[in-house]
Order: structure tokens, then sequence, then C-alpha cells
């Protein structure tokens, strides 16, 4: 396991690689925007399609048979 | 205290449900007989420590409960709680193999979330150590506003579909009775005052926090016990003069929870309306001053920038926060699929949607979904977490419970296992006694360890 020091940089260069990101982002040519917006689009389409599938189940039944008894 | 322990309980919902819809699902206490009988090892009772330092066990009303180890750092605790995910994951899968051998139908959900359909509740437990010269009166009036205000960013969101599909921020929220309660069952209340310090009671409280929601976002779970970590140490140090207490606490953690805007202001008993955001701030500010005087470290650091990030989001406006905070992500989510396909969010699909977010498995939970897709702000990676599956933090009293329990189920000795002492029966009758939970080696544990 990584000594909690080494987590805490790889967790800091993490943070501070993140917002270097969006600056590329925006610099990047149209279509190369363009061609990652439809990605994320696509990849937002079959989301919305996986949760089809899960709702497939009768949602009601399921919802209305969810009861736990209080815990703690 | 410059070292502190920290850990989370999370109590699971669970429900198999039957591939025939006529059936009625299976009951909870069948489904949580065929998660358990793995790992029980011929024991009694459904309530294991596990060679990871955890306990895992069935609690009151049924559902599977994991305590994670204690950790001595935020990062440790994010992966062990995560960690903690993955053991009930596992256990459900291989569960639900046995069912299918044994021809049994159904099918097994399991959530970390808390609440159920018609309302009942239950918890995640966040479990500090303090100093005990802290008066508890003094503890309770400082931590009060915060706890009642800190949801805008650790609640994990919930549709009210008797609500007309309204959509609240915290989900324990409603629950919350009292300002200050023993009970957990009933009347719960802001401030818990169980006090069960498993360590040198002269020296130590445990302060056993039952307010606050499950969480499934990382960047949460950091927030959530960092923030709380600081005020802590702020209120250990005497640092809070500032007046914040509430005219109604109970009332405010209930108008607050309903605003997803975040722009209701909540009344001080000293006159002034603050909103849960402006309360947040104060809060920051004063702990920007109080590690500008006593110093800081890199997970501080983290918590404080993460702490400023959100509530400048949350002033500006709370959307932008999609990859960050649960409510938000979730709201996103359920927006996003009720418009694209028009239901109304008081429809049974969109309560579905609601919990299959908190589903723990990996390739069904919509948070997970939104993982893979690389949709959410993470703090610790899949590396980390299968490391806390296996192995206790290094620095703490877990750690040699943690190889204790190991080698005990190696070599398949019956043994006792508690959070302060470890115990072997005959022929050794031999038993270790640790009420220091920050201290990691014993001569004398490691002597009875090695002597199996």
């Amino acid at each position: 396991m990584a000594s909690e020091k080494q987590k805490e940089q790889q967790e800091q260069q993490e943070q501070q690689e993140a917002p270097a990101q969006d600056h590329t982002d925006n610099v990047e040519p149209k279509d190369e925007v363009t061609k990652k917006g439809e990605e994320i689009k696509d990849n937002l389409d079959q989301l919305l399609d996986e949760i089809d599938e899960i709702l497939e189940e009768d949602s009601e039944q399921f919802v209305e048979n969810y009861i736990q008894r209080g815990g703690e | 205290m410059k070292r502190r322990i920290y850990g989370l309980e999370t109590e699971y919902g669970i429900i198999c449900t039957s591939s025939q819809q006529a059936d009625k699902p299976m009951s909870i206490q069948s489904a949580v007989m065929y998660l358990f009988r793995e790992i029980i090892h011929g024991r009694m009772y459904p309530d294991v420590f596990l060679e990871n330092g955890a306990r895992f066990y069935q609690d009151i009303g049924c559902h599977p409960e994991y305590a994670t180890p204690e950790c001595d750092s935020v990062i440790d605790l994010i992966a062990h709680d995560k960690a903690g995910e993955r053991i009930t994951e596992r256990l459900l899968l291989s569960a639900e193999r046995r069912m299918q051998n044994e021809n049994v139908k159904g099918k097994m959900s399991i959530f970390k979330n808390n609440t159920d359909t018609p309302g009942n509740t239950y918890g995640c437990h966040e479990n500090y150590l303090m100093d005990r010269r802290v008066s508890f009166r003094q503890l309770a009036a400082k931590l009060i506003p915060f706890f009642v205000t800190r949801q805008i960013f650790t609640g994990a969101g919930k549709v009210k579909p008797s609500n007309r599909g309204r959509y609240a921020i915290s989900q324990r929220a409603e629950h919350i009775r009292e300002e200050i309660s023993i009970a957990t069952t009933t009347a719960r209340g802001i401030i818990n005052t169980r006090d069960e310090p498993h360590a040198d009671r002269e020296k130590y409280r445990r302060l056993h926090v039952i307010v606050g929601d499950s969480n499934m976002s990382e960047y949460v779970n950091l927030l959530k016990v960092g923030t709380t970590d600081i005020v802590l140490r702020m209120i250990e140090a005497n640092f809070i003069t500032r007046q914040f207490a509430l005219r109604n606490s109970v009332h405010a953690i209930q108008r607050i929870s309903d605003d997803v805007t975040c722009t209701r202001t909540v009344e001080l008993e000293n006159g002034r309306r603050l909103s849960a955001v402006e309360m947040q701030l104060e809060y920051l500010d004063l702990a920007r001053q109080y590690l500008e005087r006593e110093g800081s470290d890199p997970t501080t650091d983290l918590v404080m920038k993460c702490w400023e990030h959100v509530l400048t989001c949350l002033q500006d406006d709370p959307e932008q926060l999609d990859r960050e905070l649960d409510w938000v992500i979730k709201r996103r989510l359920i927006e996003t699929y009720a418009s694209s396909r028009n239901i109304g969010w008081d429809s049974p699909k969109i309560t579905m949607l609601d919990y299959q977010y908190h589903n723990i498995r990996t390739d069904v939970g919509l948070y997970y979904k939104l993982e893979h897709d690389n949709l959410v702000e993470r703090i610790i990676t899949d590396a980390q977490i299968e490391h806390a599956m296996h192995h206790p933090p290094e620095t703490t009293r877990a750690k040699f419970r943690g190889r204790f329990v190991k080698l005990a189920n190696e070599k398949k000795i019956m043994c006792g296992v508690n959070w302060s002492y470890i115990q072997l029966y005959e022929p050794y009758q031999k038993l270790f006694l640790s009420t220091n939970p920050l201290q990691a080696e014993y001569e004398e544990a490691s002597r009875m360890i090695y002597s199996i």
C-alpha cells in the first residue's frame, strides 16, 4: 500500500491537474470539441438506455415491496 | 487532538425480489441469512470481525451493517468505507449463486441509502475520538449549527413521491426530532449522546454522529469527515467564540433540506438570519484562521480546498456540482432521464431510479455507471479500495486485530474479538486488551498472535 504521504501527494496532483485539463479543453480545435461533445452525448444516451433496462423490472411493485425495518 | 480515530458504520437496505411477478419477495431475514452464510464460520450469530479489522454484522432491524476499522486518516477511512461496499457486493454475488444452486429464485439488491418506501430509516453513523476535557454542553452548542447546515454538501438527496415528487437535499433530515438525544431508533437527535469510546474513558470521548446520510461519492465522504474533524479541532482548542446557536435547530434542518436552491435563511438565537451556505462560509473562515495559527497537513489542505470549492459553487449555482455532490449528481441524472422519457417525478420509475443510484453492485448501480463513464470526482483509486478489503490500517489498533483474525481464520481457531480486545480460548487461554486505539503495535499482542 502506498504510504499516506504518497497518496496525499497523488491526490494533490490530481486536484492540481484537473483545472489544467479544463484549460486545454478550451484551446482545442473546434472539431475536437464537437467530437468530445458527441462522445458525451453518446455516453449519456447509452446510460439512459441502461436505465430503461434497469427500470424494465416492474418498478411499481419493486418500490412497493422495498420495506425495511427501521435500523440503528 | 493531533491524531484522531475515525470510523464509519453503514447500515444497508436489502431486498430480494422474485423473478415471478406474482410471488412475494423473500423475507429480509432469509435474504440476510443467505448473505452471511459464507463468513460466519460456524458462529451462532451473524457478527464477525474481518481480516481488514472491520466488523460486519446483522444489526437491529435485520440490516447488514459494516463498521470500518479504526482509521487515523480520512483517506484511509474513505478507502475502508468503499471496501465495505465491495465486501458486501462479493457476499451478495456468492449468496445469489448459492440460491441458484438450491433452486431458490430471486434477485438480491442492496442499497447504501437511508430510507425505504414507507419511510423507515437506517443510518450511516460517524464516529470521532475526542478529547474528554471538552465540556459536552460546549461541544453540542458549537456542533449543532454546523451539522444542521453541512447537509448542503453531505446530503444524499431524496425524491419525495408523496409530495408530488419534490426533492429533498438530505435523506435523514426529516427523521431528526431533537437537538440532543440518546435514542437512535426513535426521537433521533442532531447530537447523539452514546459515548462508548472503546478506549481509556478518562482521556477520550467517542462522538457518535447519526444525523448524516450515507454517501456514494468519495468526494463527499472526504468533505463530511474532513470538515467535521477540523471543526472538532477548533472546539477542542476552544477557538470558536462566534455565536452560531439557532433559534430552532430541528425546524432549521428540515427547512434547509427542503430547499434545493440553498438560499433559504434560518434564524439564529441572536436574531441574525443566515443561509446554510453563509453559515458554512463562517465556519470555513474560522478554519482558515485556525489552521494559519496551528499549521496544516496535505489532507487538511485538500479538505479545505474542496470545502471552499463547494461553498463557492453552492452560493453561485448548486447545479455546477454535478460531479461532486451526491444530491446534485442524482438530481441531475433523474432530471435528464425524466425529461428525455417524459415521465413525471411522482412516477414509481423515478423512485426506483433514486434507489438504484445507491445500488452497491458496481455493474448495476447508477452511481457506478457514472463513475465508469468518468462523470464523478474521485479521491481514491480502485487499487486502494481492493487493498483495504484485505488489509487493516497500518497505524491504529486495527492492525493487530486484522492480523489476529486472518491467522485465526487460516488456522480455523475459534477466538474472541472485539474493538478493544482479542482472545484465545482453550488451550491457550489468553486475552489482550488495548485501551489506546491510536497504537498499532503491542509486544504482548504480537506474542499472542504468533503463539497460534
